[in-house]
């Protein structure tokens, strides 16, 4: 695979677009400002685009200059633009209902991070591997998922959760193209069209819970238990 | 007819349906447009998965069809044909939608067509796209009738579901680096390249990627624990679209599940990935049981007996052989023709009283005893009672897993059954036979034609499959068994 013969630059600069990333999740866990969150998102999703055009320039992959320019359009600018859409038609500039203190979360992050550090270790144990970047990358990929879907439960605004399924898939695609970054073209492409979708869908939803319910709080979706 | 033709018209109509609905906005001419949709649909799927010369690639590798998606086609279309007739009747009695009805019909279509399409992607990576499709669309059909519970149902079902199906996705990319392992580091990762591969594969990948898609198309399916967005959103959405969800769309998402669960089979690593399965299913028996014995709301009692038959499901594929199989694929299509008929009895019985809460639904057999007494049936074939077809499809998962190994799982599978068979049919005691305290405050058309044979259609079929087992599907059965590497 690309990782096990990578020349020292590349694999150095993979290694800090991949730890910053990782960075700025924890930039995301920390804040309580939406439009702090959204940006460390857009600023993540750019970095993912220039770690995919990198690693089509050093592997000889082509098509992932497509997938970088579509990344850094898509979830660097479109998805950015219509979250901050949003967020003006909104009076929530922030999380108003804390479930854990910031610190709290942050310490459990760490957690989440050494938890994923150890399932990576094992697997690519198993598998033989030793090449420092494909840790991190399984790190890294496994650590935002649990981060993500720590910033699901811990988080209540309807944005916040909206962005916590971004980063979900933020992991993914950073994992992905460092560990397979053959994996075809046309899903990638599809993948981040079907992400827009998602967004809009999701616009539509937020403008309808303010309307029907005055709230965009999911601390205030209790009617339906038992 | 040609194959090729055959599932050009099976998605072309709908796809009609949509533009047509959307261009003409009439509220009269989108509901024949989707029940014609619906018709064609059916025509077309229903001899699907008994064509010969199954499986074949169609579309540059990107269809496949085979009998096990090809079964799944027929049961969505069954579920379709059911709800469009249904739609009209109950649709209508809300007059002050009827601006909004062309919306609904196109939106009901489109969801028919995702459904329609997802089994039968024949590359993982499009496979999610589909599912994740079906989950966008549906959303809006939830949300549909636009107040505060439905926009609730609405908000968790798309929140809950997209956050549980990336770890499909998740697991999805690690399979397809282990295939690297195989193929090089560019290949496309189909459901037959997957199999081909898996044995080669290393094992920690193979089993890790299964437990994450299980887990991811799990929460699609609605087993427990990641069952909770399926009550609320089979409890708001309207009473066609609550039956779509639950006799169409869960089975799409169990096809992943179970074509999964053949790599592992073929890799000889099947033991951890059968028995995570059969722990959810007795899981989500358990769940269903728990919350069907204290249920106070209709639709979300029939919900919950939702969550339970995917139970059944998994533990049939779970508990594997021949027999398990056909066990499930059985259950499933009888699933698919019981489930509806009980949402549109629940449809009616809210419409005329006015009210979800089973408490408010009393005198069933004074207030409508025809459709009445199709729904009591509904609710005894629902349980698992003989004649009806799911006493023989959960008699023959029974008996599948009744081996030393699952034992365990059998007795409780058994167990469950019996206390949801008495506290299910002892809620519909309460609506028929208690007295009510209040008189009906409802004087409509409830029992026009549209909703009425929409009910009794699927109870012949269930009647007919409780007595006798087709042989064709005998044959079938085993052609897919075989085809998912199923022991005997």
């Amino acid at each position: 695979m690309l990782a096990d013969h990578l020349d020292p630059m590349a694999a150095s600069l993979f290694s800090l677009l991949v730890i910053a990333s990782l960075l700025l999740a924890f930039v995301m866990l920390g804040s309580r400002w939406l439009k702090d969150y959204m940006l460390a998102f857009a600023a993540q999703s750019w970095l993912i685009g220039i770690l995919s055009a990198l690693i089509g320039y050093y592997g000889g992959y082509r098509e992932l200059y497509w997938v970088a320019g579509f990344t850094v359009l898509f979830r660097g600018i479109v998805l950015p633009w219509l979250i901050l859409r949003i967020l003006r038609r909104l009076n929530t500039a922030r999380e108003l209902h804390e479930v854990l203190s910031t610190s709290t979360s942050l310490v459990i992050g760490a957690a989440a991070v050494i938890f994923a550090l150890v399932v990576a270790m094992r697997i690519t144990k198993d598998l033989g591997i030793t090449s420092n970047v494909v840790v991190l990358a399984l790190t890294v990929m496994f650590s935002m998922k649990l981060i993500g879907f720590l910033m699901l439960t811990l988080r209540h605004e309807a944005i916040s959760q909206i962005l916590g399924i971004l980063v979900l898939e933020n992991g993914i695609f950073l994992g992905t193209q460092i560990l397979v970054p053959g994996m075809p073209l046309m899903i990638e492409l599809v993948l981040l069209f079907d992400l827009l979708v998602a967004v809009a869908c999701f616009g539509v939803l937020v403008r309808y819970l303010l309307t029907h319910i005055g709230s965009t709080s999911s601390r205030d979706l209790r009617r339906l238990t038992g | 007819m040609s194959l090729t033709a055959r599932l050009l018209i099976l998605s072309l109509a709908p796809l009609l349906a949509v533009l047509l609905g959307l261009l003409v906005r009439r509220a009269r001419s989108s509901e024949y447009l989707n029940l014609a949709a619906s018709v064609v649909v059916l025509l077309m799927a229903l001899p699907l998965p008994f064509l010969g010369g199954l499986p074949i690639t169609l579309l540059g590798g990107y269809l496949l069809v085979d009998p096990l998606g090809a079964w799944v086609v027929m049961c969505v279309a069954v579920v379709y044909l059911l709800s469009s007739i249904y739609a009209i009747g109950y649709m209508r009695h809300d007059v002050h939608r009827v601006s909004q009805l062309p919306l609904f019909y196109a939106l009901l279509a489109a969801f028919a067509l995702t459904m329609l399409i997802a089994p039968l992607v024949n590359s993982i990576g499009v496979y999610w796209i589909a599912i994740e499709l079906t989950t966008l669309v549906s959303t809006f059909l939830v949300g549909f009738e636009r107040n505060a519970e439905s926009m609730e149902a609405a908000w968790k079902y798309i929140i809950v579901v997209s956050s549980g199906i990336s770890l499909a996705l998740l697991g999805t990319a690690l399979l397809y680096w282990g295939g690297t392992f195989v193929y090089g580091q560019t290949y496309q990762l189909t459901w037959a390249s997957l199999a081909q591969a898996a044995p080669h594969m290393p094992p920690v990948l193979l089993k890790m990627g299964f437990l994450l898609a299980l887990i991811g198309y799990g929460t699609k399916v609605g087993l427990a624990p990641m069952h909770t967005w399926l009550p609320d959103a089979h409890s708001e959405g309207p009473a066609p679209v609550s039956a779509m969800l639950s006799g169409a769309l869960l089975n799409t998402a169990m096809v992943g599940i179970v074509r999964f669960l053949a790599a592992t089979d073929a890799a000889g690593q099947g033991a951890l990935p059968h028995a995570a399965l059969v722990i959810l299913g007795v899981l989500s028996l358990l769940v269903g049981a728990l919350f069907i014995v204290r249920q106070r709301q209709i639709k979300r009692l029939m919900a919950y007996s939702s969550v339970e038959h995917m139970g059944v499901l998994a533990l049939g594929f779970g508990f594997g052989g021949t027999l398990g199989v056909a066990g499930a694929l059985y259950h499933m299509i009888n699933h698919s023709l019981a489930k509806p008929l009980l949402f549109f009895g629940a449809g009616n019985a809210m419409q005329h009283y006015r009210s979800k809460r089973i408490a408010d639904i009393r005198g069933v057999w004074q207030a409508f005893p025809v459709s009445g007494a199709i729904w009591l049936c509904g609710a005894v074939a629902i349980t698992g009672a003989p004649p009806f077809g799911l006493f023989l499809s959960e008699f023959a998962i029974l008996r599948a897993g009744w081996n030393a190994r699952y034992l365990w799982a059998a007795l409780a599978m058994l167990l469950l059954l019996i206390v949801i068979f008495v506290a299910f049919l002892n809620h519909f005691r309460a609506m028929y036979l208690a007295e009510s305290t209040t008189a009906p405050v409802g004087h409509d058309h409830w029992c026009g034609g549209w909703r009425v044979v929409p009910m009794a259609l699927p109870l012949v079929p269930l009647l007919v499959l409780g007595v006798w087992w087709p042989s064709s599907w005998t044959t079938l059965f085993h052609t897919i068994a075989n085809a998912l590497g199923a022991t005997p």
